[in-house]
C-alpha cells in the first residue's frame, strides 16, 4: 500500500486535465444515475401532491403521532451536512492538509444536503403556503414568530448556514472557476466568465482570498455546532421523556458528523471509481478519513451511553420506562439494528485489510448512513408512542406517501450533485497543487527548515540560507 | 406575540405564575370534574361535537387515530389481580371514566413551542388556539403531556356534513380546514357572548353566567364550569364561583396537603401535577369501597 498521501511528482497541467475531463462527456453509468434519481424524484413529488390535495391523512400520521419520518430525515440531512465543514472549515483551521483533495465534494454535499433537509419542514406542515410565517418579517399588524419556540431557531439558524456554506464552497471554488474559463468554450466559458468574478491570480487577489476563505472557515465552524445543537433543542426545549435530555446537543453534534463522515467515504468511492480520481482520492487519504470516522463513532458510542445511564440511574420513572421500551418494545428491532449499525458496525473500520478494501468500504458506508437514519427515526418515534399519558400510547407504522417522500429525498440530493459534478471541479485543483507544493518542499530537509521557521524565532534564523 | 410584548413585557410574559408572572387575569376559566358522579353517559363528548363544530371522521380514521374529539372519555380498568389476596374483580367495579379536554394550563407547555405563536394565553386564564395563525408545526400536540389538541389531518367542511346537515352547524365558530390544530376552548364563544352580555347590562359576570357545552349536558352534573380568579386573587372584583368553592374544598395540593382517611374531602387531583404545567381542571377522584 502507498504511503504517500497523493504522488508528489504528478505535473501541473496534468491535475488542470484530469480535473477538467472529469466534466465532460458524461458516460452511460452518469445517465443511468441521473435517471434513478429522476425516478425516486417523480415518487417523491407524486406522494407530495396527493398530500397536499388530501391533507396529512395519507401519510398516517396520527395522534399522539404528530412527527415521523419527514421530522427524522430532516435532521438525517441536516445531520450530513456537518462533514462537510469539518473537512473543509475545521480541518482547514488545524492544517491537516490531507483534506485537500476530497474538501470539494464534501462542502457541496454541505450545501445539498441542506437544500434537501430544507425542504422537510415544508413538506411536514399542514398549510405549507404559510412557512415564511416562521421568519420575521415585517408587518403592519406588528404580530411577530414566537422567539421562545426552538422551531424558530431552526429556521433561522438553518437559513443561516445554509447561506454561509453556499458561500463558502463558492469563495473556495473561484481559482478553479478561473482555471475552468480558461480551458473551456461557449455557454461553458460564458458561465465560468461571469463566476469567476474576474479571477487573474495575482497577489493582491490571492491575499484578500486566503483572509477571505480564512474568515469563513472561522465564521463557519460555531455555526455548524450550533446549527446542529439547536435542531437538537427541537426535541431538548419539550418537556417529553426521551427528548428532554441534556446531553442532546453534544449527542446530535456527533451523530452529524459521523454519518457526515460515513457519506464522505461512500461519494469518495463513487467519484473515485467513475472519475478515475485514483491519483488525487488516494488510499491514504481514505484511509485517514475512515480513521476519523470511526473515532467519531467512538464519540457517538460514548454519548449514547452517557444517555442512558443518565436516564436509568435518574428518577424519571416515565423516562425509564420508554428506555425499556425502545429495548423490547415495538420498535425495538429498529433500536437494535441501529446500536448494532451505529456503535458495532464500525469496529470493521479498525481492520486495515477492511480499510483497504473498496467495496467493504462502499457497503460499510452505507450501513452507517441507514443505521444513523434509523437514530433519528429512534428518536421521533418512540417517545410520542408511549409519553406521560397512558391513554395516548400508541403504535403507528408510516404509510407509502411517508416512505415515497423519504426515498425521493435520496432522488433530490443524487440529483444536485450530479449536476454539480459536471459543472464545477469536483477535486480542487489550485489546493491539490498547493500540497504538493507543500510536500515537494517538506520531503526536502533544508528547505523544510526555512518553512518551519516562525515569527518567535529569533533573527538569526532568517539569515540562514537553505542547505547550511 | 407583538413587538411592545418582547420590548416590554418580556419577563412578565415568560414566566408562569408561581413565579409572579402573571397576567393582568380579568377571568381565569376552570372546572372541578367529580369522577364520583360521572357514569361515562359520553352526552358531554356528544355535546361537544354538537357545539364546537367538531368533524365525524368515521370509523376508519377514527381507528387509525385522526379523530378530532375535543372531549374524549378515557376508560380505564383496575388490574384484575392487585397482588398477595386482594384480588379486585373489575368486573364488579367497572371501568373508571375520566372525561379529558384541554386542561387549560397556567404554565402550557404547548404555548412556548408553537413558532408562530398561535397559542397563547389569554386574559381570561385560558389557552387559546388561532386557527388562522396555525402553520401545522404540530410541535404544540408533541409538547402536550396530555395530548390533548387534535390536527386536521383532512378537509372536513365538505363531507362531514352533508346537506342538511351543514344547518346544524354553530354559527358562533369557525369550521377548520386541513392542516390546522385544535382543541378544546371551554367554550370560548359562550364565553364571549356572556361576558358580552354582561357588559350590555353594566355588570360583572356573574356565577352561572356560563356553561360550558359538556356542563350543561352532563346528566349527573359531574363537571362544573366557573371562574378561578376569586381563588388565587382573594381582590379581584370578580364573582367568587361554586367551582372555586369545590377547589378550595377538595383540592390536594402537591407538597403541602395530603389525602388520608381523616380528610376524606381531599381528593381533588390535577392530572400530571408534578410536571408543574399548573392545569385548570380538577378532577374530583372515585371514592370506592375496596
Amino acid at each position: 500500500m502507498p504511503t504517500r498521501d497523493i504522488d508528489e511528482d504528478i505535473k501541473w497541467a496534468q491535475i488542470n486535465k484530469d480535473v477538467l475531463r472529469s466534466m465532460e462527456n458524461p458516460r452511460m453509468g452518469y445517465w443511468i444515475a441521473i435517471a434513478v434519481s429522476l425516478t425516486l424524484l417523480s415518487f417523491a413529488v407524486g406522494a407530495e401532491i396527493y398530500q397536499y390535495n388530501v391533507g396529512m391523512g395519507p401519510s398516517n400520521l396520527n395522534w399522539p403521532h404528530m412527527w415521523d419520518l419527514y421530522i427524522a430525515t430532516f435532521i438525517f440531512w441536516i445531520g450530513m451536512s456537518h462533514s462537510g465543514t469539518l473537512l473543509s472549515a475545521i480541518l482547514h483551521i488545524i492544517q491537516a492538509d490531507w483534506r485537500k483533495p476530497i474538501y470539494r465534494f464534501a462542502e457541496a454535499m454541505t450545501t445539498f444536503t441542506l437544500m434537501t433537509a430544507g425542504l422537510f419542514p415544508v413538506i411536514h406542515l399542514g398549510r405549507l403556503w404559510n412557512m415564511y410565517w416562521v421568519l420575521p418579517y415585517f408587518s403592519d399588524r406588528g404580530i411577530w414568530p414566537n422567539f421562545r419556540s426552538p422551531l424558530v431557531w431552526d429556521a433561522f439558524a438553518i437559513s443561516t448556514y445554509l447561506t454561509s456554506s453556499a458561500l463558502f464552497l463558492f469563495i473556495g471554488m473561484i481559482p478553479d472557476l478561473s482555471i475552468c474559463r480558461d480551458n473551456t468554450r461557449g455557454w461553458r466559458k460564458k458561465l465560468y466568465t461571469v463566476l469567476s468574478l474576474g479571477w487573474r491570480g495575482d497577489d493582491r487577489q490571492w491575499r484578500n482570498f486566503r483572509k477571505t476563505y480564512m474568515l469563513m472557515a472561522c465564521f463557519l465552524i460555531p455555526l455548524a455546532v450550533s446549527v446542529h445543537s439547536i435542531v437538537s433543542a427541537d426535541f431538548a426545549m419539550s418537556i417529553m421523556p426521551g427528548w428532554h435530555v441534556t446531553t442532546f446537543p453534544p449527542y446530535f453534534v456527533a451523530g452529524a458528523l459521523y454519518s457526515g463522515c460515513a457519506a464522505i467515504i461512500t461519494l469518495f468511492i463513487l467519484l473515485r471509481y467513475f472519475f478515475r480520481f485514483e491519483q488525487y482520492m488516494t488510499m491514504p487519504i481514505l484511509d485517514k478519513t475512515c480513521k476519523l470516522t470511526f473515532a467519531i463513532a467512538m464519540v457517538w458510542t460514548y454519548l449514547n451511553l452517557i444517555e442512558f445511564s443518565s436516564i436509568w440511574y435518574g428518577h424519571d420513572e416515565v423516562g425509564k420506562e420508554l428506555l425499556l421500551a425502545k429495548f423490547n418494545g415495538p420498535y425495538s428491532p429498529y433500536f437494535w439494528a441501529m446500536l448494532f449499525l451505529g456503535s458495532v458496525m464500525p469496529f470493521t473500520l479498525a481492520f486495515e485489510k477492511i480499510r483497504n478494501n473498496i467495496p467493504a468500504l462502499f457497503v460499510i458506508s452505507l450501513l452507517l448512513n441507514v443505521g444513523m437514519w434509523l437514530e433519528r427515526w429512534m428518536i421521533v418515534t418512540p417517545t410520542l408512542s408511549l409519553s406521560y399519558h397512558p391513554f395516548a400510547f400508541d403504535v403507528m407504522w408510516p404509510s407509502w406517501v411517508q416512505w415515497f417522500i423519504v426515498l425521493g429525498s435520496f432522488g433530490w440530493f443524487g440529483l444536485l450533485f450530479l449536476v454539480f459534478v459536471k459543472i464545477v471541479p469536483s477535486v480542487s485543483m489550485y489546493e491539490v497543487k498547493e500540497m504538493i507544493f507543500h510536500r515537494r518542499h517538506l520531503a526536502n530537509k533544508d528547505i523544510a527548515s526555512v518553512m518551519h521557521r516562525r515569527a518567535t524565532d529569533d533573527g538569526s534564523m532568517a539569515t540562514e540560507t537553505p542547505g547550511n | 406575540m407583538s413587538l411592545k410584548n418582547i420590548l416590554e413585557d418580556w419577563s412578565k410574559y415568560r414566566k408562569g405564575r408561581e413565579e409572579g408572572g402573571f397576567h393582568e387575569y380579568e377571568h381565569m376559566w376552570g372546572m372541578a370534574i367529580d369522577l364520583d358522579k360521572c357514569t361515562g353517559c359520553n352526552a358531554c363528548s356528544v355535546a361537544c361535537y354538537a357545539e364546537n363544530n367538531l368533524a365525524f371522521v368515521g370509523k376508519e380514521r377514527m381507528g387509525k387515530g385522526q379523530g378530532m374529539h375535543w372531549l374524549r372519555l378515557e376508560r380505564y380498568w383496575d388490574e384484575p389481580d392487585l397482588g398477595e389476596s386482594t384480588v379486585s374483580d373489575y368486573q364488579y367495579h367497572g371501568a373508571s371514566f375520566v372525561p379529558t379536554m384541554c386542561q387549560q394550563c397556567n404554565a402550557a407547555t404547548c404555548e412556548p413551542v408553537c413558532p408562530v405563536a398561535a397559542t397563547y394565553h389569554t386574559p381570561d386564564g385560558l389557552n387559546a388556539q388561532v386557527y388562522n395563525r396555525c402553520i401545522g408545526s404540530r410541535y404544540c400536540s408533541n409538547n402536550c403531556p396530555y395530548r390533548l389538541r387534535y390536527f386536521n389531518f383532512y378537509s372536513y367542511y365538505e363531507e362531514a356534513w352533508p346537506a342538511p346537515l351543514n344547518m346544524q352547524l354553530n354559527p358562533d365558530l369557525s369550521v377548520r380546514d386541513k392542516g390546522v390544530m385544535e382543541k378544546c376552548t371551554f367554550c370560548i364563544q359562550r364565553i364571549r357572548t356572556g361576558k358580552d352580555a354582561a357588559s350590555r347590562e353594566g355588570r360583572q359576570v356573574r356565577d352561572g353566567d356560563i356553561q360550558t357545552a359538556c356542563a350543561q349536558s352532563c346528566p349527573t352534573k359531574a363537571i362544573s364550569f366557573g371562574d378561578l380568579l376569586k381563588m388565587y386573587d382573594p381582590s379581584s372584583k370578580v364573582a367568587d364561583s361554586k367551582t372555586a368553592g369545590l377547589w378550595r374544598k377538595h383540592q390536594v395540593q402537591l407538597g403541602k396537603t395530603k389525602q388520608n382517611k381523616q380528610t376524606a374531602d381531599l381528593r381533588g387531583y390535577r392530572i400530571l401535577e408534578g410536571l408543574n404545567t399548573d392545569p385548570c381542571v380538577m378532577y374530583l377522584e372515585r371514592v370506592r369501597d375496596v
